[in-house]
């Protein structure tokens, strides 16, 4: 079901819609990719998908254009950020069974190679004798970046609602933010990114970072582009365990990706006592840590590095 | 300054010391036309090396997401320090007032042109996208210490070239004047290049004048380049790199490097181009024991950049140190701290190894250590990241150059040494007029008509 889900999805992000239903005559490279989505019936009716998910029958004569988002318009709205939010994130350690859902519905999203991870479900141990854990880690999206600050570009920044963007029209690969980042959440199109020819030509959406390109980073955006379709990002919605919580600060609201239950996000930190990863950097992380504790399932990892965890 | 000479006798002698110091630019053979070849050859190889790397992405590297810098940043280091020799010889030693180094400028400056030349080269081959080079003025973001990196190397290299053209102008003018058996062309330039120098008072006034303010200026130049360099690691929050000596560590380091490098061209001019009467044994003894004096200086940063850490051992530190002291990276550290600091500092102390060729010897180790030097810095601290590396393919977890990587890699010393080689077969490796003023030749013989010709 939640591979349905993504494959769905992505074939109307390759397609470039974002809002209402796709059009015809939009132009020939748009065209070649809706007949997987839509074919003309003899009687001049139209099967279209519609981003719900339902396939409808549409009069051919009805249909008008969909406004493709220009590049200038996508770089200008995704550096700006949406207005008033401030996101957050949520991980209930004490939930998370290892399933790698969300890896696999990011690295789907974010058109990512198999060894490239925008969330990355690590195996960890504090110390010697401390119980070992799932521990999921995306981008932080840091309130104090060191990853923005040293990039010489302004290819990476912070946007008003906290997520810290990649602009790949704009990196130029000098790798220093992948050096800064004591997180390790970014990653390098070292080659041709995947299925960069079945991409070609589609409008680049920076609050997605896709279609990736070679020699430009990439790294966790918290989905923005669902985000701004009021929905929870990928590895959020496609988590089975109940994992993850997402939500915006201002409203002091989080909702449960699994469960889809809302609730006040300084109460869910206060009451389970929550955490930022390494915060003795100063980085001040906008993803917050619930304890593993109260688990009821058992560990079944390996730990690779012994004595190398955070 | 030897006494001064009688009229007869300064002609005379200016007369052996132009044949001398131009033999860099007449003499041609077989050996020289080998050389150049060969680095020609290797140069195209590393070119192609490049075209294939922009073709199919910086993925033909060794490098991967956790060592995302590898040998070609620890090349650029290696090369940014080297050229600080430059700055070093040709103007602190100078502005101290000390005599002996002067010969040994010109040499310098070179050794720095190259370098920092090729350093720049170096940065642009390691961009995951050079073609977006413009980026950087386009968009340039002042915070970051790439931004300032690239300020003081570009600045560093107009001051150095400045250094290296103004004391040349007489020299220019004297080759206008007095060389046969080159090219036409050639004459052309040195004509040019002159500036229709007629070496008057106010003309010499002129040139030492802009060079005093050059040799000034530089000093903040040198010192900057570097420690911003160190900065480019020292601005991260990495175990190894996030340590407040990295500026020191570093220029102290970027001064045994360069000593080693002008040593060795030093040797080889002396050997190639007949000047042992002018790189003397006093030349290499003096460089020996400024040698010495370096390695001291940087031995003394490197204790404190292992001792301190080492002694607390702090969780991340401690996997970094524990790396290189016993792990998979000690035998090239220990080979880097013992071939390369303290064998050096052992060895020059005794007057027998500061002879030209065991001066060379050593200036080789020594170069060779720094190189690995900087590949011990960049590359051990990526290999461990604050959390675990995993779910990633082996290759991912430990670097190792590639051989395409190599080839690119080559290409900074081969141009390096091009440029060094282009410098020498065109002008003279030691400044002419200056020689000849010290062993006390009035400048007014350098103007006179040469009466041979």
């Amino acid at each position: 079901m939640e591979q349905n889900y993504n494959t769905r999805r992505s074939f109307l992000k390759s397609l470039g819609v974002t809002l209402g239903v796709a059009g015809l005559g939009v132009s020939s490279g748009v065209l070649t990719s809706c007949s997987k989505v839509s074919s003309v019936s003899p009687e001049g009716k139209i099967r279209l998908l519609t981003p719900g998910g339902t396939l409808v029958e549409v009069d051919a004569s009805q249909l008008t254009p969909a406004e493709m988002p220009s590049l200038t318009d996508n770089q200008k709205r995704g550096r700006l950020g949406m207005e008033g939010k401030s996101w957050v994130m949520v991980i209930d350690l004490s939930k998370c069974r290892n399933a790698r859902q969300c890896m696999a519905a990011c690295q789907n999203h974010h058109q990512l190679r198999p060894e490239q991870h925008h969330i990355n479900v690590l195996q960890m141990q504090d110390a010697e004798h401390t119980a070992p854990y799932y521990m999921p880690k995306p981008c932080m999206h840091c309130d104090n970046p060191p990853c923005t600050k040293v990039c010489p570009v302004n290819a990476t920044f912070k946007r008003a609602d906290g997520i810290v963007l990649i602009d790949n029209e704009r990196c130029i690969g000098c790798r220093f933010c992948i050096a800064a980042c004591p997180y390790s959440a970014r990653v390098f199109n070292w080659f041709e990114p995947r299925d960069a020819e079945k991409y070609e030509g589609v409008t680049y959406n920076i609050e997605a970072n896709v279609p990736q390109k070679k020699g430009t980073i990439s790294k966790c955006l918290f989905s923005a582009d669902l985000l701004r379709d009021g929905k929870l990002p990928s590895c959020v919605s496609a988590c089975p365990n109940s994992v993850y919580w997402f939500g915006d600060r201002n409203e002091d609201a989080v909702t449960n990706g699994t469960t889809k239950e809302t609730v006040s996000f300084s109460k869910l930190i206060r009451d389970n006592g929550a955490y930022t990863l390494m915060e003795e950097l100063g980085t001040k992380p906008r993803v917050y840590y619930l304890p593993p504790k109260n688990r009821t399932f058992p560990f079944e990892g390996e730990l690779i590095e012994k004595g190398h965890q955070g | 300054m030897n006494e001064i000479k009688s009229p007869e006798e300064s002609r005379k002698s200016l007369d052996r010391i132009f044949r001398d110091l131009t033999r860099s630019i007449t003499h041609r053979d077989e050996m020289s036309r080998f050389w150049l070849f060969i680095l020609v050859m290797f140069a195209i190889v590393g070119v192609w090396g490049f075209i294939i790397q922009i073709q199919r992405g910086l993925g033909v590297t060794g490098m991967r997401d956790y060592v995302s810098w590898g040998a070609y940043i620890a090349n650029f280091v290696f090369f940014v320090a080297v050229s600080l020799i430059g700055f070093l010889i040709s103007s602190t030693l100078h502005l101290l007032k000390i005599e002996w180094s002067k010969p040994i400028s010109r040499v310098a400056e070179q050794v720095a042109i190259a370098a920092v030349a090729m350093a720049g080269l170096i940065i642009v081959m390691d961009m995951g996208r050079p073609d977006r080079l413009q980026n950087v003025f386009l968009h340039g973001r002042f915070a970051s210490p790439i931004l300032w990196d690239l300020t003081v190397v570009t600045t560093y290299l107009v001051i150095s070239v400045l250094l290296f053209y103004l004391p040349l102008i007489p020299d220019l003018a004297l080759l206008r004047d007095r060389l046969t058996g080159v090219p036409e062309i050639q004459k052309k330039i040195y004509t040019v290049l002159a500036l229709g120098w007629k070496g008057n008072e106010e003309q010499y006034r002129l040139v030492t004048h802009a060079m005093r303010i050059l040799m000034i200026l530089i000093i903040p130049v040198g010192l900057s380049i570097h420690t911003v360099t160190s900065w480019l690691f020292a601005s991260t929050l990495r175990a190894g790199w996030d340590t407040t000596i990295f500026g020191p560590y570093f220029v102290s380091g970027a001064f045994v490097a360069g000593t080693a490098a002008v040593v060795m061209v030093m040797f080889v001019y002396r050997l190639r181009y007949r000047l042992k009467n002018y790189f003397t044994h006093h030349h290499f003894d003096m460089m020996g024991k400024l040698l010495v004096f370096v390695c001291l200086v940087y031995l003394y940063f490197n204790i404190n950049e292992f001792l301190v850490p080492g002694y607390k051992m702090r969780l991340h530190e401690g996997i970094h140190l524990r790396e290189l002291f016993a792990g998979g990276y000690s035998r090239m550290f220990w080979f880097v701290q013992i071939a390369g600091l303290i064998l050096p500092i052992f060895l020059l102390l005794f007057k027998y190894f500061r002879r030209p060729f065991p001066m060379f010897l050593i200036s080789f180790l020594v170069l060779v250590a720094s190189w690995f030097k900087r590949y011990v810095i960049v590359i051990p601290t990526m290999e461990h990241p604050h959390l675990p590396v995993q779910n990633v393919p082996d290759y991912f977890k430990h670097y190792a150059p590639t051989s395409n990587e190599i080839v690119i890699l080559l290409f900074g010393f081969v141009g390096a040494l091009i440029i060094i080689t282009l410098l020498a077969k065109l002008f003279p490796v030691i400044s002419i007029w200056e020689y000849a003023h010290q062993q006390g030749i009035d400048k007014k013989y350098l103007t006179e008509k040469p009466e041979n010709q």
